[in-house]
C-alpha cells in the first residue's frame, strides 16, 4: 500500500481542494482526514458515519478537595503556570493552560491529585461517494493533536489492508508542527500545495525543510498560479534547484469556491480549466507513487 | 489592550489584518504567535535589534547515580523516557520540559539542559504616518513539534500600555489556545464559504470556552455564499469590517505590500476598525 499527505505549510492554499479532487479521482483507495482541529474535506464529501468513537488522549489531573489542605507545593511546582489560587476556591487546575504532565500528582504530599483519563475528541470511519474515509473532530480547545492524527491514520492504513486497498490519501492540517510531524512521518510521498505569494513561498520552504529533515519525497503544486508570474516563476527555480518536481499550476478562477458552496470537488462540478489541472496533476502524482 | 487575531482555517487573511492594523493603530505592539509558519515580518519589514534562543528544559541522566528504577519512564506522561536493558534512552522530540522526571528520581541522577526548540526576534517597524511600533516573532525550529513554549515566551514580552495585536495560528488546538489566553478581544478573520463557516463556528467555540468576547472580519466578502452572515446575526456576533476580493490587493499581497499602503480608502476601513475594537473592548 502508498500513501500520500497533502500539506502546504500555510493555510488556505488549497489543500483540501486538491485533496477533495484526488479523491474522486483515485481509485482502491482509503481517505484519512489529517486535520483534526479544523477538518473540512467532510463538507465536500458528506461522509455518513458507519462507526464513531471516542478518542482517549491522554490523562489530566483532577484535585480531591477532601484530601487537599491548599499548601500550594502544586501551584509551587507547575511549570505551566496551570495552577490558580484564590482564597475563596482554593487551589484549581486551569484545564487551558494545563499541559498534563502529571507532576502535581506526583508530588502532593497528601495524594490528592489523580490522573484521569480525558476524552479529547471523537473519530469516525465513514462511507462517501468515493470511498471510505475516516476523520476525527478534535475536542474544543484540547490538546493531543498529533496522537489523534496518529490515530487516524493508523485506522485508515488497518481499513485499506481489511479491504484490500492500494492507496491511502491523507489530507493534511497547516503548519510545521507537531500535527503536520504526525501527519507526515513515514509516507511514501507527500503533495506541498503553495501559491505564489511571500507568505506561500516562505511557509513552502519551512514544509518542505520539515520534508527533508524526516527524508520523505516531496512534490509541489502552485495554487493561483497566475496572480503573481514572477513569484510563481520563482517557486519554479526553487523546485529546480531542489530537485523538486512541480506537479501542477493552477489558475486563480472562482469556480474553485462556487464548486465548494455547492459541497463538490471541482472534477465533479466542473470541467474547465483548473478540474483539467488538476486531472494531470492526479496522473503525474500516480505515476510518481507507483515509480 | 490585548487583541488576538485568529480564523480556525488557514489562509482567510489572518496577518492581512493583523499587520494592517498594526500598521494604522497608535502605539502598537505586533507579536506573531503563528511560530510554525510566522510571515508578519514580510509585510511590516522590521529591523531586528534582538534574537534570543528559545529552550526547553529537558532531562540530562547521571548513568553513575542512576539505579535503572525505571520511575521516570512510568511517570513521563509523554513516553519521552525509556528503560531498554541497562540504558535509559531519551527521546527528545517527545519532552514537553514539565521536570516530573526529575523530581521522582530517587536517585536525584537527573538534571536539566537547554534544548533549542525556536527563536524570538524583536525590533521594530513603522506605521502609516512613521512612527516606530514593537515588533516580535516567534520562529520555531524546522522539525521540533512542540510550539506552546515558544508562544509562551513571546508573550512574555507583551506591554499592556500598548494596543497588542497577537497574530495566532490556524486551528484550535494548543498553539491556537495558548495564543488566546489572556486576550481582551478576539477577532476571527473568516471567507464566506462553507470551509470559511465551519472552522469559524470551532474557533468563535474555544473563544467562548476561554470567555473571549469576539468580533468578525469577513475577507473576500463578495464570493462564496451567505452562511457566515447568517451565523453572526443568529449568534449575535457583531461584523466589524467587510473586505471585498480585489485582484490588485491580491497582487500586492502576494509580493508583500501591505493594503494600507495601497488604497486610501482601505487605511480608513483599517483606523475605524481599530477604533470598532477598543468601543467593544471598553463595553
Amino acid at each position: 500500500m502508498k500513501e500520500l499527505t497533502i500539506i502546504s505549510g500555510k493555510g488556505g492554499t488549497g489543500k483540501t481542494t486538491v485533496t477533495a479532487a484526488f479523491a474522486i479521482l483515485a481509485e482502491n483507495k482509503v481517505l484519512a482526514d489529517c486535520d483534526v482541529d479544523a477538518a473540512d474535506l467532510h463538507l465536500i464529501l458528506t461522509p455518513e458515519e458507519i462507526s464513531s468513537n471516542d478518542f482517549v488522549g491522554g490523562r489530566a489531573p483532577q484535585i480531591n478537595y477532601e484530601k487537599c489542605t491548599d499548601c500550594g507545593e502544586c501551584l509551587r511546582l507547575c511549570r505551566f503556570d496551570a495552577i490558580d489560587f484564590s482564597p475563596e476556591s482554593g487551589h484549581k487546575i486551569n484545564e487551558f493552560a494545563c499541559d498534563c504532565c502529571a507532576l502535581c500528582a506526583w508530588a502532593c504530599p497528601e495524594k490528592a491529585i489523580s490522573m484521569i483519563d480525558t476524552i479529547n475528541g471523537r473519530w469516525f470511519i465513514s462511507a462517501t461517494r468515493s470511498g471510505k474515509m475516516v476523520h476525527a473532530r478534535l475536542g474544543i480547545g484540547e490538546d493531543n493533536s498529533g496522537k489523534l492524527v496518529a490515530l487516524v491514520r493508523n485506522q485508515a492504513k488497518l481499513l485499506a489492508q481489511k479491504d484490500n486497498l492500494e492507496l491511502l490519501i491523507n489530507d493534511g492540517p497547516p503548519g510545521i508542527g507537531c500535527p503536520v510531524t504526525a501527519a507526515i512521518t513515514g509516507v511514501d510521498l507527500v503533495l506541498i500545495v503553495t501559491e505564489p505569494t511571500l507568505s506561500g513561498m516562505h511557509d513552502m520552504e519551512r514544509v518542505h525543510g520539515l520534508c527533508r529533515h524526516f527524508d520523505i519525497p516531496a512534490l509541489v503544486c502552485v495554487n493561483r498560479y497566475d496572480l503573481n508570474l514572477i513569484n510563481t516563476q520563482k517557486i519554479r527555480d526553487y523546485c529546480t534547484e531542489h530537485n523538486l518536481k512541480l506537479v501542477g499550476e493552477i489558475p486563480l478562477d472562482p469556480i474553485v469556491n462556487k464548486a465548494q458552496v455547492a459541497r463538490q470537488s471541482v472534477v465533479e462540478f466542473d470541467c474547465g480549466r483548473v478540474s483539467q489541472v488538476v486531472r494531470e496533476m492526479w496522473e503525474k502524482v500516480k505515476q510518481e507513487l507507483s515509480s | 489592550m490585548i487583541i488576538a487575531i485568529a480564523s480556525g482555517k488557514g489562509g482567510t487573511g489572518k496577518t492581512t489584518i493583523a499587520t494592517n492594523l498594526a500598521l494604522v493603530a497608535p502605539a502598537a505592539q505586533y507579536l506573531d504567535c503563528d511560530v510554525e509558519e510566522p510571515n508578519g515580518h514580510l509585510f511590516l519589514k522590521p529591523a531586528i535589534d534582538k534574537q534570543t534562543d528559545v529552550t526547553l528544559p529537558i532531562p540530562l541522566i547521571n548513568e553513575e547515580l542512576c539505579s535503572l528504577c525505571g520511575l521516570c519512564a512510568t511517570a513521563c506522561e509523554f513516553n519521552a523516557i525509556a528503560v531498554i536493558g541497562k540504558k535509559v534512552m531519551l527521546f527528545p522530540e517527545l519532552c514537553h520540559g514539565c521536570g516530573t522526571c526529575m523530581f521522582v528520581c530517587p536517585e536525584t541522577a537527573i538534571t536539566e539542559t537547554g534544548k533549542v526548540i525556536g527563536q524570538l526576534e524583536q525590533g521594530s517597524a513603522k506605521s502609516v504616518t512613521g512612527d516606530k511600533f514593537t515588533f516580535t516573532h516567534g520562529i520555531s525550529k524546522i522539525g521540533n513539534p512542540l510550539t506552546p513554549p515558544i508562544i509562551k515566551r513571546a508573550k512574555k514580552l507583551i506591554e499592556n500600555e500598548r494596543f497588542v495585536i497577537l497574530d495566532a495560528p490556524p486551528g484550535t488546538s494548543c498553539p491556537m489556545v495558548q495564543t488566546l489566553i489572556g486576550s481582551d478581544y478576539c477577532i476571527m478573520v473568516t471567507e464566506p464559504t462553507p470551509f470559511g463557516l465551519n472552522d469559524l463556528e470551532l474557533a468563535i467555540g474555544v473563544a467562548r470556552q476561554l470567555k473571549i468576547p469576539c468580533g468578525i472580519v469577513i475577507n473576500r466578502s463578495d464570493s462564496g455564499d451567505q452562511g457566515i452572515k447568517k451565523y453572526c446575526q443568529r449568534e449575535n456576533i457583531p461584523i466589524l469590517l467587510e473586505i471585498p476580493f480585489d485582484r490588485d490587493l491580491a497582487f500586492a499581497y502576494s509580493k508583500g505590500e501591505a493594503a494600507v499602503n495601497q488604497s486610501p480608502q482601505l487605511r480608513e476601513s483599517f483606523q475605524n476598525l481599530h477604533l470598532k475594537i477598543v468601543a467593544e473592548v471598553e463595553k
